[in-house]
């Protein structure tokens, strides 16, 4: 699976995109990509809390393409407002998956305990399959699905990822608070 | 005030400073035509719409206004892909409105119908369907912004007829309203103080420095601070295609244009420096040949207000983001400041002038009988034209002859098609720059085979008195194409051949309303061009019957480094010992 082993040897960068909230924006952003030969492995849109602008988070292969100038190419765009740039090491990365699995009599206790193990949700149940969803690290989500085969998956989606840049780790120095003056 | 949305369209334009629009009516844009009539704009009714986009460019290369262009829907939003693409490319300040069917009709296939937004995406700047009426003005008002901003391009504004004719409040946003409703779009202009200062640095440190300027001096008006760059530190320039009188020709630190058909003393020296310093320019592919072996020892300043241009083909030293005019100006003051001693160039300039004299550009005379060398038509042109002549021309060998031979002493003089390549630009073109400046003369010279590709805008021309005057290069056939013919694919000629008499180019001229010649003798050019000169009132063509074995020279060959550059196969054989 070529999205599994990317997931494992990381050689993706996310770029988030803020964009405005305007009709054929995600149309600009995805012309561009295939006008500059530019690879995505995945794309979501989302709106964000102020409803004039939304996010894209695009993830690229950086062996094929610099970042940098996908990045720059972006910026070209009126409608692109700012653009965030994650290694894997500076983000916080994070995909959602549904699935249908089939889980017959002999089969369901192994399934469920799977998602369970991976603390996956039963979101629907049927007379012989059930469809989970499973939110996490993409890795993580790579071996669920691995580990679920087996049993036929009949249906999957996942979203592609999300990500936050990771935050600060070292403690703050306390300031001393005083009167303003 | 209440208007109809067609006229807050035409008063929106005005607002702007429109002085010409040039553009041919149909269904969907009729409503703006109407308030046209009371306008004080120029409006110049052309024979195709791509027509009307390339005299809009040349208008703007000669102006440094925006082009500004109007067509209707569909078929006519289409022909002017080519060139809205060419000033993508060119980064020409344009806007084009083109009508789109009513709003009720998007997306139903209705007559004349396009997806004009998606199809002109990539080759514009920017674009935007305009589906509000109230916000006709502020589309407008940030399509000119866009246009002659930052890196200038072409902007469409796509206008439904519904729209036009539905009742606006009008109103007229404010510079802050515009660059507030565009929270995406803040171009750098001031270049970055401590990179400004690392360029003087590497500058003063150079032995073997050239300026490599391209077209972003021209558009961001700079070359008079290009001017005092070089006469403080006395580096010599190369002018690219599109920088062609950025730099006078006259003076002996230009080196003449580099690239694929550049003179052999700047391809050389691009070679063999050590440092770039490069203006506006984006390392073309028909700049640096082969992009592993070009200037392999020269470390790179590269200044351009695109940041995607800074690292794209070669990655820079120094990077700076700025406009051109700005920076510099700014280098200058830094270098000027005193600071670090310019190195020794002396024995740098003896190699280049050794160059110079070895290689300069040439042609073999013809013999008694042969027909005309276009390099010699090229040169009568230019030494019988008038002060301040602005020359454009099509795209093939008579355009790398043009940029060759002739002598460009001002900024804004030369016009052409140089990153798209667009055969047929020159007769379009030309109608825009004598639009622009009437007071100028302007030459276009043109190959057989571009001629015939928008001759048609004679018409136009003819019909709006616009006098611009024609050198139609006539070998009989797609020059370029059977040069490559010759030399790379064993002389088999393959679709190339035009005919000389077919079409007969004077009477086709003639019927287009211009005063038309046939020059094929030596004797003949001189007078032709004398009485061609004297025409003032109509467009004049010149057809010159020229010889069609005559090559570009010299060449890089295609995908080959500079420094396999081939010269002239008189000057080949000391070329070979200076070159190893």
């Amino acid at each position: 699976m070529k999205g599994a082993a990317l997931n494992r040897h990381p050689h993706h960068h996310t770029l988030t995109v803020v964009v405005e909230n305007r009709s054929g924006v995600l149309a600009r952003v995805s012309g561009l990509f295939a006008r500059r030969g530019f690879n995505i492995q995945s794309l979501a849109v989302a709106p964000t809390d102020d409803e004039r602008f939304s996010r894209i988070t695009i993830v690229v292969d950086v062996r094929e393409t610099d970042p940098e100038q996908i990045t720059k190419q972006l910026f070209k765009l009126v409608n692109v407002v700012k653009i965030t740039e994650l290694a894997p090491a500076d983000a916080v990365e994070r995909e959602l998956l549904l699935c249908t699995v089939v889980a017959d009599a002999d089969t369901r206790s192994r399934v469920l305990e799977l998602v369970g193990v991976f603390g996956g949700a039963i979101v629907d149940v049927g007379y012989a399959d059930i469809s989970v969803m499973l939110a996490g690290e993409p890795a993580k989500l790579d071996d669920f699905e691995d580990l679920v085969r087996p049993y036929g998956i009949t249906e999957l989606q996942r979203t592609g990822r999300v990500a936050l840049p990771r935050l600060e780790r070292q403690a703050p120095r306390l300031r001393t608070t005083g009167k303003a003056s | 005030m209440n208007l109809t949305g067609a006229q807050a369209l035409i008063k929106s334009l005005e607002m702007e400073r429109t002085e010409v629009v040039f553009g041919l009516p149909g269904g969907a844009i009729l409503p703006a035509y109407d308030p046209l009539l009371d306008s004080p704009i120029r409006h110049i009714l052309v024979r195709h719409e791509q027509g009307a986009g390339h005299m809009a460019e040349g208008y703007a290369h000669v102006t440094g206004r925006p082009g500004v262009v109007m067509v209707t829907s569909g078929p006519a939003a289409t022909n002017l892909v080519t060139p809205l693409c060419d000033a993508y490319m060119d980064s020409v300040p344009l806007v084009a409105i083109t009508g789109q069917v009513p709003r009720p009709a998007i997306g139903t296939d209705a007559f004349q119908e396009c997806d004009t937004v998606g199809i002109t995406r990539s080759v514009t700047k920017h674009n935007e369907l305009v589906m509000e009426p109230e916000e006709l003005p502020l589309v407008v008002r940030q399509a000119f912004h866009l246009a002659t901003t930052g890196r200038p391009g072409p902007v469409l504004v796509d206008v439904p007829k519904d729209v036009l004719t539905a009742r606006v409040k009008w109103w007229w946003p404010t510079d802050e309203e515009v660059v507030a409703s565009l929270p995406g779009y803040r171009p750098t202009v001031r270049g970055h103080a401590r990179m400004i200062k690392e360029a003087a640095r590497l500058i003063a440190a150079s032995e073997r420095p050239v300026v490599y300027a391209g077209g972003g001096v021209l558009k961001a008006r700079a070359a008079l601070e290009l001017g005092a760059l070089v006469e403080l530190t006395g580096i010599p320039v190369v002018t690219t295609l599109m920088a062609r009188g950025a730099f006078p020709d006259d003076h002996p630190l230009n080196l003449g244009m580099p690239g694929m058909h550049g003179n052999y003393t700047a391809i050389r020296a691009m070679q063999e420096a050590d440092l770039l310093i490069t203006l506006g320019a984006r390392f073309d592919d028909r700049v640096t040949g082969r992009v592993d072996g070009f200037a392999p020892e020269a470390k790179v300043v590269h200044v351009d207000i695109d940041p995607a241009e800074l690292g794209k083909v070669r990655r820079p030293d120094v990077p700076i983001v700025g406009d051109c005019k700005q920076v510099i100006g700014e280098l200058v003051r830094v270098l000027g400041g005193g600071g670090d001693a310019q190195a020794d160039r002396s024995a740098w300039r003896s190699r280049l002038s050794g160059w110079q004299e070895r290689y300069p550009l040439h042609y073999d005379p013809p013999a008694a009988g042969d027909a005309l060398k276009p390099q010699f038509v090229l040169e009568a042109l230019r030494d019988a034209a008038p002060e301040g002549t602005i020359l454009v021309s099509g795209v093939g060998q008579h355009q790398m002859w043009a940029s060759q031979y002739w002598r460009f002493t001002e900024p804004y003089s030369w016009v052409n098609s140089g990153g798209l390549g667009t055969m047929g630009f020159s007769v379009p073109a030309a109608i825009g720059a004598k639009v622009g400046r009437p007071d100028r003369t302007v030459w276009a010279v043109d190959g057989d085979g571009c001629f015939q590709m928008t001759a048609q805008e004679l018409v136009t021309a003819a019909s709006e008195r616009i006098p611009i005057k024609v050198a139609i290069l006539n070998n009989a056939y797609l020059g370029m194409v059977r040069q490559w013919q010759e030399m790379f694919y064993a002389e088999r000629y393959s679709e190339v051949y035009l005919s000389p008499d077919l079409p007969d180019y004077v009477k086709w001229s003639e019927a287009m309303g211009c005063v038309a010649l046939r020059v094929e003798d030596p004797d003949e050019v001189q007078p032709a061009i004398d009485k061609a000169n004297a025409v003032d009132d109509r467009p004049v063509v010149i057809e010159f019957r020229t010889d069609a074995s005559e090559k570009v020279f010299p060449m890089v060959p295609s995908g080959a480094s500079n420094s396999d550059v081939v010269v002239h196969p008189s000057q080949a054989g000391d070329a070979r010992k200076v070159v190893q």
